[in-house]
């Protein structure tokens, strides 16, 4: 296709392929100290010269690049995301604001404790906040982003067994759970067994109890509400039962946003619990984090914290590594400070009112949807939703349309997807996750849709099989991709 | 009612429409014995309220912007072009998510492929993922990887002087995965002693971690140490914590290590008080399936136009669950977009110019610092050794020193004292293109005076 039938901003290549000799997008401060010359300081067995490859382009160059770009993605800014299981609410600015503070924004980690007294004063009033909305004894702020907390949950209930003398090798974990879960849980030494949720979609107690009596269970790692966004009706009497032998409960809050305010994790009999701060707590998705994973943890596994934790003596706070069991540090430095500033304004921004109407919120949107979409598409647990809701397309798949045809078609209804083909308990999955943060028209859009696409699907399934038309690019060959991975541009001749 | 939440005229209808009285018949579900009251929390607050409470956070520190800032160890403090944030700030991307739908995500992916291609380039490695959270778990992740591609060598050693929070957060990875450390530790040069490292080495080492510069500031000798670590039949891992000085000083890349790795913080992302940072990881292509984290690959769609995608997804957690590569998710996307806009900026020549231009500081303030001779009480801890804009400075009182030169105003390093023993007791000195002359001046000044 010839490129001069394209607009500007559907030609633009690769910032490596607008590269023009003497162009440049930078100007460095005047050096004022003597030049030093590396040939001269420095061995040359150890000395490069430029960098082969990288581009030379102009600060506009630059500018028109990333902004093209830009203008290809879909964005919460946009519109509706219901990207189930990730809470894509909306990114308040006020929290840009103040996470760009003098005094915040370049804040070093190493300054001596009297010079940031007010960045632990934020960590000391996050995990102050977290405790309150969980109901449990101390929060680490260290995990990066979910997966990150917890392998530090299953690494401090490790370091619990073990203390106890114990070397107890089994994770028990449902088969509706996330990825991360069983990759957590071998990473922090386990071994993982799968337990089949019951026909209803929830946790299976007979089949525990009997694992349970094997004696090699260290614990369970459940989410709740789980995955088809119900709640876990047994969970107390389930974490009874792990406690009464020994065992612990990691509890994934991925889907926290159904029930702050309502309910309490630390009620629920959890021991560990990770936060996604950039679910739950409003901080940007940023195209792939960086996000925030703090882990909440019972009484039971205070003594095994990351270190180091803030403490408060006499007004002043200081970073304390005097806890002998610690597991030690799952990451540099303290955490993901930035995201901490974020998470807290938006937790002062809300306060106890606003947190519940989220909650509120976000279950009745997703039953909304559901609501309105139960007679055109098929629901396999029929259980009370939370603030998600699990469609599939056993309805459309006769016609030969599968979910993933229903999630291009809605592309170019101007909607992002919902999350497919999870949890892995649903065939065709369409996990539909609203948040709070729409009102009825913008669901009614997404409805309407929907039901248009399920009417194409009866009636003209090529069009939906076909979808997208109206994207910057049509359906993408992923397969060639992993065949030949070409993971980097190259000058041609390299 | 919320500003960021539907209106109550939505929800009456809402419910209207669902057929519940109120929004509690929706948490039926959820039983009383878990259920709390009002959350202990005050009640929400307007932006004004919210800025003056972080206002007051603010003011409580001290921001490095006010002073003659020569703090490193891990973090630097690099140009920062105006327009890589209000890049960043557009809301189609930071309010975007993982591309799992590609054909609404090319800006998203399009730009990873960019952060791969520069990392390569950087490294001199044929393969880099989207990124990592830092340089800490980066290296962690190079190392298991390692005892992936070497499943009976159950041994790691750390050549060198190590990032003291990387060498820790090693060690919490490694112990439940059976992988042992052994440390070889540095000679009186400040780089790692060739004979303790002999010593360390053996056929049951799986990888061989050399950071360089090292966390003393010093250049390492990488095609010796390449050698040697090749010659075990290990995966030699460099380690990078100030990824300005691949601007000047070759990777591991070009000397048969297998892994590059480390943190790009340096390249315009802000220190924000550790974190979020920004992890890299390159490998040789024999590694690729054994890789951690997501990656992208180009590909056509079906118009024949070209176009990106996250690939080789069956090593990653939502795929391949327990036997994943990595469990890792959410990364930091973001930050490796900045960089991209950072490295896009600084091109060929800024990424040179940069590193020369850091180096000559400190070669400045070390030269200075020769010339207060040796009786001083505080010199150079490895005189002769090459360093590129980081150095230790030996001092029996580093912490009442750097408190002097704070009340000048100068924000001199980053004692050693609190990282304990084995690390000589004095400060790490880091200078950079945005130090001025007048800045070292003044750092000088003050150390012939008050050291």
């Amino acid at each position: 296709m010839s490129d001069s039938t394209r607009s500007l901003r559907e030609r633009e290549g690769l910032i490596f392929e607008r590269s023009s000799r003497g162009r440049v997008g930078y100007q460095l401060p005047a050096l004022e100290v003597p030049a030093a010359d590396p040939a001269a300081t420095l061995p040359k067995e150890l000395l490069r010269g430029e960098v082969d490859g990288l581009p030379e382009v102009s600060e506009v160059d630059v500018v028109r690049h990333f902004t093209r770009l830009s203008k290809w993605n879909y964005s919460v800014d946009e519109g509706l995301y219901p990207l189930g299981s990730c809470t894509m609410k909306y990114n308040p600015r006020i929290n840009e604001e103040v996470v760009r503070l003098a005094g915040i924004a370049h804040l070093h980690p190493l300054q001596a404790e009297d010079q940031v007294q007010g960045a632990l004063a934020v960590m000391w009033e996050l995990e102050r906040a977290l405790i309150a909305v969980t109901g449990m004894a101390r929060v680490t702020l260290q995990p990066a982003a979910g997966a990150h907390g917890e392998l530090a949950g299953m690494l401090m209930i490790r370091k619990a067994l073990l203390d106890r003398g114990e070397k107890r090798r089994t994770v028990l974990i449902p088969d509706s759970a996330h990825g991360t879960n069983p990759a957590s849980a071998v990473f922090a030494g386990f071994e993982t067994v799968e337990i089949a949720s019951t026909p209803e979609g929830t946790l299976d107690l007979a089949t525990m109890a009997r694992h349970l009596d094997g004696g090699d269970v260290a614990a369970l790692m459940v989410t709740v509400p789980n995955t088809l966004g119900v709640f876990e009706p047994e969970i107390v009497k389930a974490a009874a039962m792990l406690h009464e032998k020994g065992a612990f409960l990691y509890m994934d809050g991925a889907n926290l946003n159904a029930f702050v305010g309502v309910a309490l994790p630390g009620k629920m009999g959890a021991d560990a619990l990770h936060i996604n701060l950039h679910k739950t707590f409003s901080t940007p998705h940023g195209g792939g984090g960086p996000g925030a994973g703090p882990v909440a943890v019972s009484e039971a596994l205070v003594p095994y914290l990351p270190v180091p934790t803030v403490e408060q003596a006499n007004g002043r706070y200081t970073l304390s590594s005097d806890r002998p069991k610690t597991i030690g540090k799952v990451r540099g430095f303290y955490g993901n400070f930035a995201m901490l500033v974020r998470a807290l304004a938006y937790i002062r921004s809300l306060g106890r009112d606003g947190l519940k109407s989220m909650a509120e919120g976000a279950v009745l949107n997703a039953n909304y949807i559901r609501a309105r979409l139960e007679s055109e598409f098929h629901l396999q647990y029929t259980g009370p939703s939370l603030h998600e809701v699990v469609f599939d397309d056993s309805l459309q798949v006769a016609a030969g349309v599968r979910n993933v045809d229903i999630a291009k078609r809605l592309l170019d209804y101007g909607f992002h997807p919902p999350t497919m083909s999870f949890p892995l308990i649903v065939h065709g999955a369409l996990m539909i996750e609203p948040t709070e943060s729409e009102g009825i028209d913008e669901l009614d859009a997404f409805v309407d849709a929907m039901k248009a696409i399920a009417r194409e699907a009866r009636e003209e399934p090529d069009l939906v099989k076909g979808a997208p038309y109206t994207t910057p690019v049509q359906r993408l060959d992923e397969v060639r991709a992993a065949r030949q991975p070409v993971l980097r541009w190259r000058r041609t001749g390299d | 009612m919320h500003r960021y939440q539907a209106g109550e005229d939505d929800r009456r209808r809402m419910l209207e429409a669902i057929g519940c009285a109120s929004v509690n018949d929706l948490f039926v579900s959820i039983p009383a014995e878990v259920r709390c009251g009002a959350l202990d929390l005050p009640a929400g607050r307007s932006e004004e309220e919210v800025r003056r409470e972080f206002w007051a956070y603010a003011v409580a520190n001290s921001a490095p912007e006010c002073f003659a800032s020569f703090l490193g160890a891990g973090v630097y403090r690099h140009v920062t072009p105006a327009v890589a944030d209000s890049l960043l700030q557009r809301g189609e991307f930071f309010t975007a998510y993982t591309p799992y739908q590609p054909e609404v995500s090319q800006g998203t992916l399009q730009a990873i492929f960019e952060f791969q291609t520069f990392v390569c380039q950087l490294t001199e490695l044929d393969a880099a993922n989207a990124s990592l959270y830092d340089g800490a778990t980066a290296v962690v992740e190079a190392v298991l990887m390692a005892s992936r591609v070497h499943p009976k060598r159950r041994r790691v050693v750390v050549a060198g002087a190590l990032h003291p929070d990387w060498r820790a957060v090693l060690a919490t990875y490694c112990e439940p995965m059976g992988v042992a450390i052994t440390d070889a530790g540095w000679g009186r040069d400040g780089r790692v002693d060739p004979a303790a490292l002999a010593r360390a080495l053996g056929d049951d080492v799986c990888a061989v971690v050399v950071q360089s510069p090292n966390f003393l500031g010093v250049a390492e000798d990488l095609p010796a140490l390449g050698a040697a670590i090749s010659a075990c039949g290990a995966l030699g891992v460099h380690a990078v914590a100030e990824a300005t000085a691949l601007g000047v000083l070759a990777p591991g890349g070009r000397f048969g290590f297998d892994v590059v790795c480390g943190e790009m913080q340096a390249f315009g992302i802000p220190a924000a008080f550790g974190g979020p940072l920004l992890g890299f990881f390159a490998a040789r292509q024999a590694h690729l399936r054994q890789m951690p984290g997501r990656l992208v690959g180009e590909t056509a769609d079906a118009g024949g136009r070209r176009g990106y995608v996250l690939t080789l997804s069956t090593r990653e957690q939502h795929i391949r669950r327990a036997k994943a590569t990595s469990n890792i998710c959410t990364n930091h996307g973001l930050l490796a977009l900045a960089a991209t806009i950072v490295l896009s900026l600084l091109g060929r020549k800024g990424v040179r110019e940069v590193a020369l231009a850091s180096h000559a500081k400190a070669e400045y303030l070390k030269s200075g610092i020769r010339g207060q001779g040796s009786g001083a009480r505080a010199r150079l801890a490895f005189p002769e050794s090459p360093t590129y804009d980081e150095f230790l400075v030996l001092h029996d009182e580093p912490d009442a020193l750097l408190a002097k030169l704070k009340k000048e105003g100068i924000l001199g390093g980053v004692s050693t004292a609190g990282f304990g023993a084995p690390w000589p007791r004095g400060f790490l000195v880091a200078a950079t293109e945005r130090n001025t002359r007048e800045e070292c001046d003044r750092l000088l000044d003050a150390l012939r005076r008050l050291a």
